[in-house]
């Protein structure tokens, strides 16, 4: 599934804006552990935000592999 | 009851009211330093609790509540000894910490746990022994222990039978998977969900508010209400000893110390 702009857009900004990283700075493709700097703990912690943002549920395991912004939107929009 | 400040936690009784802080870094693992520091805790409060009417649990760890047992030191004490004494020492450790949440489950004051962020395996196991869960909208719960070929050790199976449907509990034990707190007030294990950072908060307006009613009656209606499942607590000791002598959990509990945070807390 192909994840809308807005999903995508709405991502990264709740993402720069909590873990206090330049918008700019984020691409879809990037590898969010590396670019945001967080280990496993502040990665549930930004699913969390993210499902408390969407208004879904989003079981911790569809994370698996996943580490770039495009592919965790694409997983957000199946749950849309 | 006097006031204390130990290395992975502290109390204090103040206006009938006994707090208990968590702050061990990183997010208050359960090992034999805490678990030494919650036999001392349990035994001050028999000579206080006709003192107090609640018990708030909480932690002072930004990471959460409690991210479970001390895996490191497990997989590393384990390792240390023979077989038989590894087998021996886990065996130990799990009745000396039913012993310890057993006695705060069954309590004459009302129990709460406000929690944040991750609350996982044994911090999850220390939640559910209260009688309230009060969590602001951070918190995150999960059983992980199937990630490491066990299953909970601390209790949390009988006592997630006792307060939720079983449909509930097989998602959450099979899966792995862990709810958000809005999700674990839906499924009835929350009583309250409140903003990031206000779940002491509101815990200390709850206790409050508890004190005003006659102790006695509270203390009766969580005897009749609130079982203590001690038969299944004694099986899922052994369940989790015959699991945790499986070569798997070792090689799980490896993976698990040596990463360098490959995503662990992840499934």
């Amino acid at each position: 599934m192909i994840p809308s702009k807005q999903t995508l857009e709405e991502i990264m900004n709740l993402a720069a804006t909590h873990f206090k990283i330049p918008r700019e700075k984020l691409t879809p493709d990037d590898d969010f552990f590396k670019t945001l700097g967080i280990d496993s703990l502040q990665a549930l912690d930004l699913l969390t935000r993210l499902e408390n943002h969407f208004r879904i549920e989003l079981p911790d395991y569809e994370l698996q592999g996943v580490s770039d912004f495009r592919t965790l939107a694409e997983r957000i929009q199946a749950r849309l | 009851m006097e006031s204390f400040r130990g290395q992975a936690l502290s109390w204090v009784l103040k206006d009938g009211v006994v707090e208990l802080a968590l702050h061990r870094a990183p997010c208050n693992e359960i090992g034999s330093l805490t678990l030494q520091e919650l036999e001392k805790f349990v035994a001050a409060l028999e000579t206080s609790k006709d003192h107090a009417h609640a018990l708030i649990v909480y932690s002072e760890m930004k990471a959460g509540f409690c991210a479970g047992a001390d895996l490191r030191e497990l997989y590393l004490r384990s390792q240390e000894l023979e077989r038989k004494e590894a087998a021996r020492g886990v065996r130990d450790y799990l009745q000396r910490i039913h012993r310890v949440l057993n006695t705060i489950d069954a309590l004459p004051l009302t129990t709460i746990a406000a929690v944040h962020g991750v609350t996982f395996g044994g911090g999850f196991e220390l939640a559910l022994v209260c009688d309230l869960i009060v969590a602001d909208k951070m918190a995150r719960f999960c059983f992980p222990e199937l990630r490491l070929g066990l299953i909970p050790g601390f209790g949390g199976i009988p006592r997630l039978k006792r307060d939720l449907g079983n449909a509930v509990v097989r998602d959450l034990l099979l899966t792995g998977r862990s709810f958000n707190a809005t999700k674990a007030q839906q499924v009835g294990l929350v009583s309250q969900v409140v903003a990031e950072g206000a779940a002491l908060k509101v815990a200390r307006a709850t206790a409050a508010q508890l004190g005003k009613f006659d102790r006695r009656t509270a203390v009766a209606a969580k005897e009749f209400i609130k079982p203590i499942p001690y038969e299944e607590l004694r099986r899922e000791i052994d369940i989790f000893c015959e699991l945790f002598a499986q070569p798997a959990v070792a090689a799980g509990l490896r993976k698990f110390v040596e990463s360098e945070d490959a995503q662990p807390y992840l499934p």
